[in-house]
């Protein structure tokens, strides 16, 4: 099948709609042995009916644990979560278990990262998707069996009535990455969220995939949130981007926007760091040195100022000893998804140094 | 050390004489499960099925292929973990194919690996010095100064602190973890390095650390290595030649360049597209040539040219005839274009499957956009 994607460049404006989720403030902290963990510390996003955000960054960074927290898994464990979480003006963060039990699977559906452990090993691939749809249906197990099919259909596994009764273990990566998209996607959930949805899989298999979510977006109109480490997948699904590290937002943007002019140290350093298939080689990868925060003792300042090469930029010490606020660049050009940043360093003088500097080497 | 980095692909034309390694139609059929009361023997899993190519001193061959393609398995063949079952293996002009573990054991000087998983390669019970120090152990070799110097040395070599010498794995991130993999593997100053997907569990950031040390280590030692990975960026950026691989079979084979600006192969084609640029508006004029169906069972392959069930080209451009000469004829690889071989039998060049434009093969790095 070869097929020319529709052009994804004209990011979409989505600026007479209204916000359909609201995380505003977001926090979660685990009390440990060790210390108070915080994993996300004040995290505000929003995202419209129809649109793809990307949520990027390295190994904990908080990305997995926010897409957790607007699931309400943490209800029941130890961790503390405040802050606010609008779906659709309804808070999910007071909602007890019970409450959100109807919410999830329903409203707000998720895509695990490793298919093959979120997949039941005794239960059949149909029995399993055909259960979340009659938690939330009251259908005969007969009209579930012919949804779930539709389904298995739809993303795409061949002879699905016959796959129907075939256990996870039967299904190659890519048709149990496809299962779970089918479980999730059966209630037609309004939001979305796939938690590193292609990261164990191959890249003829992942282009599938995303294909598949743009596809079910564009038909369903769901908001979607894709947590990736990959910045080539954000290119190419997302229109939206929050980029996270040691637990907070440190730039967002429309993709547009934060591709033709990223302007944090660490978006940098992550651009820097990888490899491209478009260029002809670089001379030398330009990582970032060290390694990511502990959440416990997170520094004080600025998160990245242990490993930002460009502190001494910065009047008096700010970078140790002031946390930068979370500010609109000059360069935004989106007015409802604005480009903002966390830095400390001042606008024209980043601008200079992403020119001077950062792109050459890119 | 940008040296070696900015220097053209070496290609077949740094060998001088004898290639370090040539690898003439290796096989690995492992044997199939035996099936029913009579226990008859199924049809045997032909993981790697006739693999050819040969490597220079100091040069980088990547291998890149879907999962289940035999890449690691070539890897692991040709560095005799695991014995082919057809074929040869040249080491330095000596055939070492049915050499028994015993006769490899002077080899492993030369010949080492790097693997995936860095949690599982280290054993937990022993210190990293024990680790490193073990193939010293192993060859009875007393290095100058003492094996704690020695493996000292290399600890500060690969970027670990050597003060760390008596701590074990679990202590070490998942990056550190690999250098010390890497350290183990250099202890006897190899020739050849296989790496099977060495940089594929780490972030980004670490990622292009450890791949610098990797090209550092290339330049400093004269290290020949096998790059196996699916990343095709990271091949890119690291390979001298690349060979792509599917279904046990080499698929194309050429120059890094060449590879990813003229391709000539429908896989290669397919890989190449289905890769996401971090550019949106490159991305957006890209085409993308996606893949029906699974990858088909390698104890059972298709008749013929063992891609044309999931090939675009010969789905939606192909006529009948031809599509019949696919199906019937295995194509053999060969020579397409100077220095480029193809296993296809109508094969034909793309250059604009990366930045989405058709044009000349580009040969100067682009100005930043």
């Amino acid at each position: 099948m070869v097929d020319t994607s529709p052009s994804a460049a004209a990011v979409r404006d989505f600026a007479d709609e209204q916000p359909f989720l609201v995380v505003d403030d977001l926090r979660v902290h685990f009390p440990t042995d060790d210390g108070l963990v915080k994993s996300v510390d004040g995290l505000s996003f929003e995202l419209r009916r129809g649109e793809i955000l990307g949520i990027v960054g390295e190994s904990g960074s908080g990305k997995s644990v926010t897409a957790q927290a607007i699931l309400g898994l943490h209800k029941g464990s130890q961790a503390k979560v405040t802050g606010r979480i609008l779906l659709d003006d309804q808070d999910l963060v007071p909602l007890s278990e019970n409450e959100m039990r109807r919410v999830r699977g329903d409203e707000v559906s998720m895509i695990f990262q490793d298919p093959l452990s979120s997949l039941h090993p005794f239960y059949t691939i149909g029995n399993q998707i055909s259960e979340a749809y009659l938690v939330h249906h009251k259908v005969s197990k007969k009209e579930a069996r012919q949804r779930t099919i539709e389904m298995l259909q739809k993303v795409g596994i061949p002879n699905a009535a016959g796959r129907y009764d075939d256990y996870p273990h039967q299904f190659s990566g890519g048709m149990r990455q496809r299962a779970m998209i089918a479980m999730a996607l059966i209630c037609q959930p309004k939001l979305l969220i796939a938690d590193e949805p292609t990261t164990a899989l191959d890249v003829t298999v992942q282009a599938q995939i995303l294909e598949l979510i743009k596809e079910l977006r564009d038909e369903l109109n769901s908001a979607v949130i894709i947590i990736t480490h990959d910045l080539g997948v954000v290119a190419e699904t997302c229109d939206q981007v929050v980029v996270m590290y040691g637990g907070q937002c440190v730039e967002k943007g429309a993709v547009d926007d934060l591709f033709a002019q990223p302007e944090m140290p660490y978006t940098w350093g992550l651009l820097g760091s990888m490899p491209r298939m478009d260029r002809v080689r670089q001379e030398r990868l330009t990582p970032i040195p060290g390694s990511p925060p502990s959440l416990i003792n997170v520094p004080k300042g600025c998160v990245f100022n242990p490993r930002c090469r460009f502190s001494d930029r910065v009047e008096g010490r700010r970078c140790f000893t002031e946390h930068p606020d979370l500010l609109p660049t000059t360069s935004t050009t989106h007015e409802v998804t604005r480009h903002e940043v966390r830095c400390h360093i001042p606008p024209e003088e980043r601008q200079q140094i992403l020119l001077t500097e950062i792109r050459p080497t890119l | 050390m940008t040296s070696t980095a900015s220097q053209p692909a070496p290609a077949a034309t740094t060998r001088t004489g004898e290639p370090l390694l040539e690898v003439q139609g290796v096989e690995k059929y492992f044997p199939g499960r035996r099936t029913g009361l009579l226990g008859q023997k199924g049809n045997p899993v032909k993981a790697v099925d006739g693999v050819s190519f040969s490597l220079g001193t100091g040069e980088t061959l990547g291998l890149v292929g879907e999962s289940g393609c035999g890449k690691s398995t070539t890897g692991r063949a040709v560095s005799k973990l695991i014995e082919p079952t057809g074929g040869t293996v040249r080491f330095e002009g000596r055939d070492v194919t049915n050499l028994s573990p015993r006769q490899m054991r002077p080899l492993r000087r030369e010949l080492q690996m790097i693997f995936q998983d860095p949690y599982s390669s280290l054993n937990p019970r022993h210190t990293i010095g024990t680790v490193i120090g073990a193939p010293f152990a192993i060859q009875g070799e007393r290095p100058k100064g003492g094996t704690k110097r020695a493996v000292q040395g290399l600890m500060e070599r690969v970027g670990l602190n050597p003060e760390h010498y008596n701590r074990y794995p679990h202590e070490f991130s998942g990056g550190q973890r690999q250098r010390i993999g890497i350290a183990r593997a250099l202890a006897l100053r190899p020739k050849l390095i296989v790496c099977d997907e060495p940089v594929s569990a780490l972030d980004v950031s670490v990622q292009a650390q450890v791949v610098n040390l990797l090209e550092d280590l290339q330049s400093e030692f004269g290290l020949a290595y096998i790059f196996i990975a699916h990343d095709l960026s990271v091949v890119r950026h690291i390979s001298d030649r690349v060979a792509v691989m599917y279904l046990g079979k080499i698929m194309e084979i050429t120059d890094r360049d060449t590879l990813y600006e003229a391709p000539m192969h429908p896989y290669t084609h397919a890989l190449l597209s289905a890769v996401p640029v971090p550019d949106p508006t490159t991305e957006a004029r890209r085409e993308k040539i996606l893949l029906t169906g699974d990858l088909p069972s390698p104890s059972n392959p298709p008749s013929g040219c063992v891609f044309h069930t999931r090939c675009p080209k010969y789905k939606n451009e192909l006529s009948e005839s031809e599509r019949e000469h696919c199906r019937t004829v295995e194509p053999v690889i060969e020579e397409k274009r100077p220095g480029q071989s193809v296993y296809c039998h109508f094969p034909q060049v793309r250059s604009d499957l990366i930045d989405g434009e058709p044009g000349p093969i580009r040969t100067t790095k682009p100005k930043a956009a």
